[in-house]
């Protein structure tokens, strides 16, 4: 997985709440049986004014001028600011990957839906959350000053804004340390093989139908 | 001290270790695995040269992809068709038992499970599909997983979790005529909304649930998830148990006993503590119809499509607006003025033999309206189609003149050629009314069967209580 520990970047305010792993990438690309290539498909049916397909020459494709992300000044962006209960619905990975192969590193958020929140940590996208009144006022200052930017530290567990006001997050230390130093989760937990073995057999004998 | 809840109880039995970080390594019974978000799973497995843990924890079907017509000519689309074969190829590579596209046992991965007897109470189930919550109905922990997920279960049988909270619903009193297990969770959604579960597990509670079958058990929880809970459950009584005998996935005669047994214990306590509870009337619920791009925008067939100018909340409002600029709806608008062009009868929500008599009923000797474009009915899985058939279904539904088609996920999501055009409305069983998820700029109501039924003979939505 890749690590995260700080990132200072350009900030795209996603002014909607609910918005769900549909709309992030809609179900056309989840064809693909990669990982990778999804970033000009994220957010398509907003971002585009044609109806998307995979295989098409997506950089051709007529711009919806309207939708945030098309606006020059959020060009480069690198951390989503966005409602309540963003990421609801699917449980697509593909979500999460789309918004990482955009060039999405972090989302600040009120709140998260519990599947994409989980997809996020283990693909070292990092989703912050803030209370819904900073997250109203850093919209406030992301559209009224272009080139806004914020730092975010994750082993401070802090987001600065431009002025220097810091903001503490709170995060699960565990998750906190994975995203740190870049641990993938299947090699920790196959240090644990005897436990998962010794389960397996009280398991088998209390529950012989489980196994076949 | 305090009972515990019927989560706890399946939480507890299933630790393998708990951590000091707080994290708890709990173990996986049953792996459901489908197409479209197993196929970067197996890579990832086959790249760190990993093995499959447990091969006969898991089983497969191709669903979201498969055509619902001429399945015999194989899938047009070669993307499609590609990930499709990627999976079979997975399965036969690693030894997992598959229902591919043309096996007679295939279906929605949600419905084939139970169907099969595949789930089983005090089971963890998981599966890369957020409606894995289905499986809860039958007093199992079940819930959705994304792909790393998944080859975290298959590398290890076992996935990395922080406990939820307990929630339960309890929907007491008598469910109406013509009010069906669908209308139930729409209403509990329009209560506490799509993030109201976030964080917890949801137990479905109280004599209304009780009442209703397993089918209707599975359609209430399979919709937990767009409650913002990755699992709902219900508890075991005569009922579970009585449709699991016999199935093929189901214990042998000599350990059904002991089996039984130990699923009686599925139950939350007396004095058990929950972190929320709601109490919902069921005598109170009418049919329910969405009218936004969430499910939580629903209200009763008698009622109207609600004016965002009257919503104090700004961001709600601002999404109330942008939904009915997306549907089409004028506020005020009554829901029986609501006129549709296609009706879709299917998704892992209301595809069983329940749903498809119910509808059948109320089609039953009539014909769709002319202004309908079309209105389909897709079977959960081979064996409901089946048990369809020799009731003599496919032929109410042909002449009513629905079109009968093979089992998969079809119009629910769209990713095959079943879908809607833009602007067209459509009143579907499924259990997502998202903008463009029956197809890009297509306009969703969710409704029960019998809805979706009267709403596909009439043109527009009628209250099936006053249907005669
Ligand atoms: S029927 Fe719809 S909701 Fe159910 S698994 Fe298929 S795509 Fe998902």
């Amino acid at each position: 997985m890749q690590k995260f520990t700080t990132l200072s970047g350009i900030v795209a305010p996603m002014d909607r709440a609910n918005v769900d792993t549909d709309a992030i990438i809609p179900k056309q690309y989840l064809k693909s049986i990669k990982r990778s290539g999804f970033g000009p498909n994220l957010f398509d049916a907003w971002r585009y004014l044609d109806q998307g397909e995979p295989g098409m020459d997506h950089s051709r494709r007529p711009l919806n001028r309207d939708f945030v992300l098309n606006q020059p000044r959020y060009a480069g962006a690198s951390i989503l600011l966005a409602r309540a209960n963003f990421g609801c619905g699917s449980s697509r990975e593909h979500a999460p990957w789309a918004l990482l192969d955009y060039g999405f590193q972090a989302i600040i958020a009120p709140s998260y839906a519990d599947i994409f929140f989980n997809n996020c940590m283990k693909n070292g996208l990092l989703p912050v959350i803030l209370d819904e009144s900073r997250v109203q006022r850093l919209f406030e200052q992301t559209i009224a000053q272009e080139g806004y930017r914020l730092n975010i530290d994750l082993g401070r567990q802090s987001v600065t804004t431009p002025s220097g006001e810091t903001m503490h997050f709170d995060i699960d230390p565990f998750r906190k340390h994975c995203l740190i130093n870049g641990l993938d989760d299947i090699g920790l937990t196959l240090e644990h093989v005897d436990d998962i073995r010794a389960y397996e057999t009280r398991r088998r004998q209390e529950a012989p139908w489980l196994f076949r | 001290m305090s009972g515990k809840t019927l989560y706890d109880k399946l939480w507890e039995g299933h630790v393998v270790r708990s951590n000091p970080d707080g994290t708890t390594l709990i173990y996986i019974d049953r792996h459901l695995v489908h197409e479209v978000t197993s196929p970067q799973a197996f890579e990832g497995l086959k790249l760190a040269g990993r093995k499959l843990w447990r091969a006969d924890a898991n089983l497969a079907t191709a669903d979201h992809n498969v055509p619902t017509t001429g399945r015999s000519a194989g899938i047009a689309d070669p993307v499609a068709r590609l990930q499709v074969e990627t999976l079979d190829r997975n399965c036969t590579q690693f030894g997992i038992v598959e229902f591919g596209m043309n096996d007679p046992r295939q279906g929605i991965v949600h419905v084939i499970g139970p169907e099969q007897g595949a789930t089983l109470p005090g089971m963890t189930v998981v599966c890369g599909d957020s409606h894995t919550s289905t499986h809860g109905a039958f007093g199992a922990l079940a819930f959705g997983v994304g792909t790393s997920e998944v080859e975290h279960v298959l590398a290890t049988q076992c996935l990395l979790m922080t406990k939820s909270k307990n929630m339960r619903v309890r929907v007491d009193g008598r469910i109406p005529a013509g009010v069906t297990a669908k209308d139930v969770i729409l209403a509990v959604i329009g209560r506490i909304g799509t993030a109201g579960g976030t964080g917890y597990a949801i137990e479905f509670a109280g004599s209304a649930i009780g009442s209703l079958s397993m089918e209707g058990r599975m359609t209430v929880c399979n919709m937990a998830i767009e409650a913002g809970a990755r699992a709902g459950l219900i508890a075991v009584d005569d009922r579970t148990i009585d449709y699991l005998r016999g199935r093929p996935y189901a214990p042998a005669p000599q350990l059904w006993d002991q089996a039984q047994a130990a699923w009686r214990r599925l139950y939350s306590d007396e004095d058990a503590l929950f972190d929320r509870e709601v109490q919902i009337d069921a005598a109170a619920i009418a049919p329910q119809v969405t009218w936004g791009t969430s499910p939580e925008m629903v209200v009763g067939v008698d009622g109207r499509v609600p004016d965002p100018e009257r919503e104090k909340d700004a961001t709600r409002r601002e999404s109330m607006r942008r939904a009915l600029e997306y549907m089409g709806l004028a506020p005020g608008t009554a829901i029986g003025d609501i006129t549709i062009d296609k009706v879709f009868i299917g998704s892992c929500t209301n595809s069983r033999i329940e749903d498809l008599r119910a509808a059948a009923a109320v089609v039953k000797g009539r014909r769709v309206a002319r202004t309908i474009r079309l209105a389909m009915v897709v079977p959960g899985s081979g064996p409901v189609k089946a048990q369809a058939e020799s009731e003599g279904l496919d032929k109410v539904f042909a002449a009513a003149g629905f079109e009968w088609r093979e089992p998969g996920c079809s119009m629910c999501l769209a990713m095959n050629a079943d879908r809607l055009e833009p602007g067209e409305r459509c009143a579907s069983t499924s259990n997502r009314n998202f903008e463009g998820r029956q197809g890009s700029g297509g306009r969703t109501h969710l409704v029960s069967p019998a809805m979706a039924a009267a709403a596909g003979i009439a043109g527009r939505f009628v209250d099936v209580r006053s249907w005669n």
